[in-house]
């Protein structure tokens, strides 16, 4: 392969941190420059709503890589540098410290942002953070840290919002979580969990209100003291010490679309997780891209897509043959409740719950999803075996005995259920 | 202190020393290859698959029954089969070896 090719990645998260080190994997010679404007070295992003939240531990000792990794395998990191423009025509990138790079492949990782609601006082709000980053987590707990009632309002009751909720009940906050929908987790599963996770907040004494759309947040000023008043369209209020925003993301697709890439949900992309430009490819939470296993479009925001996606790029890079093909897989860790996901339920006409018979507190149980006859996904909470089962057989298309993976009594194997 | 060697899927012996964290931290932080440890050492991939050397494994002891059902996704799951993230580094396992089970 060609020493004088340049590779440049733009977005040092999951995507492109990985995509550096699989193209050396896949024996790719030439440069790699590697940008971002986060200027911390590169680190896991699930912890931040968890583990690095309630711990005192150093960010670097949730980093992807040591920076000596990068050194060792010629990998050029440049931190806190944004690309500001791009000339697919010459085939090189802008910078904000006013240099340029040239490259020969391009790949966007550029992932997504957090979407701050167009609430009056929102701008202008004391505490008011999106947790998107290990800066964001740093101001969080700074100023939970030296808040005397720790008041806490968190918008949104997605993934991130709930980890957020059960951290912070670690740390001593009072927690209130206000979802616009009538249901938490609403976008993202079904009404089985919803349920599930809002008894289980409730009953770790975080306040969880539905259908509560925020339409002001107002500064209060008592003894020196600066904090807010979110008030909602229902007309109740809720004092906040510090609020946390977690209603979704934006793709980060702007820079793609200023050389014409195409967009829709996302950054769209083929199997190989090319664009429509040659040479310019799109992955992670950026990119808009088919799933064979289940034959249509989807964009995710997840470590594996990050992970699998970046495999297959190395591989397109370096000219060999490859596809993307997975079943996609999630976790959220929350309390002491592990809960694990695989394969996309978008489309289930027919749900088994089974409960195992061992677990006192229900709190081991797992929620199938099903189309038909056909297994789509399977929600494991506490049961890495169900997780385990649902993928083989979402991976190899299985005729599954609906009665029998429901009945407790029988043990959950994979001879056990078979139609 | 500990001192464990990994022995990788292309047979590379690679010997690193740490006094905590867990051994996959360890192997990522210094690239070992075939440990890539996605999930942040959650137990929730299975990239941190390691055999554990026969004559270590009970310096090292049986997996958690999450751990367990993981490594049943595994295609090279052994008796001695670990998850490393699920392995704390102290004095206890001091010497040990691991084989880096390839993807």
């Amino acid at each position: 392969m060609s020493t004088d090719k340049i590779c440049v990645i733009i977005g040092a998260s999951h995507a492109g941190v990985n995509l550096a080190f699989s193209l050396r994997k896949e024996g790719w010679e030439g440069a790699i420059h590697l940008f971002d404007s986060d200027p911390v070295l590169p680190y896991h992003r699930p912890p931040l709503s968890k583990a690095y939240l309630t711990s005192n531990d150093p960010i670097e000792q949730n980093a992807l890589k040591a920076a000596s990794t990068y050194k060792n395998e010629h990998i050029d990191l440049h931190l806190g540098v944004k690309v500001i423009a791009i000339d697919n025509t010459i085939r090189t990138v802008s910078l904000d410290n006013g240099t340029t790079q040239k490259y020969d492949n391009l790949v966007f990782a550029t992932g997504a942002s957090p979407i701050i609601p167009p609430i009056p006082g929102i701008e202008t709000a004391t505490n008011t953070y999106p947790l998107r980053t290990a800066a964001d987590v740093l101001h969080i707990k700074n100023t939970i840290n030296t808040s005397s009632k720790k008041r806490v309002v968190i918008i949104g009751a997605g993934y991130i919002g709930l980890e957020t909720a059960a951290s912070l009940k670690k740390l001593d906050a009072s927690v209130t979580v206000l979802e616009r929908e009538e249901r938490i987790l609403q976008r993202v599963t079904s009404p089985t969990m919803s349920q599930f996770f809002l008894d289980l907040h409730t009953s770790n004494d975080v306040s969880v209100f539905t259908s509560k759309n925020v339409v002001t947040i107002e500064s209060l000023k008592e003894n020196d003291i600066i904090s807010n008043i979110v008030k909602c369209s229902d007309g109740t209020l809720y004092p906040a010490d510090v609020i946390i925003v977690g209603v979704g993301v934006r793709v980060n697709t702007e820079l793609a679309a200023s050389i014409g890439v195409e967009i829709e949900n996302g950054i769209k992309v083929t199997e190989t997780t090319a664009t429509n430009i040659d040479r310019v490819y799109a992955i992670g939470d950026c990119s808009f891209h088919h799933n064979p296993r289940y034959g249509r479009f989807i964009r995710l925001e997840s470590v594996q897509n990050a992970v699998d996606q970046a495999k297959v790029t190395a591989a397109a890079i370096c000219e060999k043959e490859t596809k993307y093909d997975t079943v996609p897989w999630f976790w959220s860790d929350q309390y002491d409740i592990k809960l694990q996901m695989v394969g996309l339920s978008d489309g289930y006409d027919d749900i088994v719950i089974r409960h195992e018979e061992e677990s006192e507190s229900n709190n081991k149980f797992s929620v199938w999803y099903f189309k038909g006859s056909e297994l789509l996904a399977v929600d494991a909470v506490n049961n890495a075996k169900a997780y385990v089962i649902g993928t083989k057989f979402i991976k190899k298309p299985t005729l599954i005995d609906k009665i029998k993976l429901g009945d407790s009594a029988i043990a959950l194997k994979p001879a056990n259920l078979l139609l | 202190m500990a001192k464990i060697t990994f022995i990788t899927p292309d047979n590379e012996s690679v010997t690193l020393e740490a006094t905590s964290g867990s051994v996959m931290e360890l192997a990522v932080q210094n690239g070992v290859k075939g440990i890539d440890g996605d999930c942040g050492g959650v137990c929730s991939c299975a990239t941190c698959h390691v055999h554990v050397a026969e004559k270590d494994f009970p310096l090292v002891g049986e997996p958690s029954e999450i751990e367990a059902d993981m490594l049943e996704l595994e295609d090279e799951v052994s008796e001695f089969s670990r998850l490393c993230c699920q392995i704390k580094v102290s004095d206890a396992i001091d010497g040990i070896t691991l084989k880096v089970v390839e993807e």
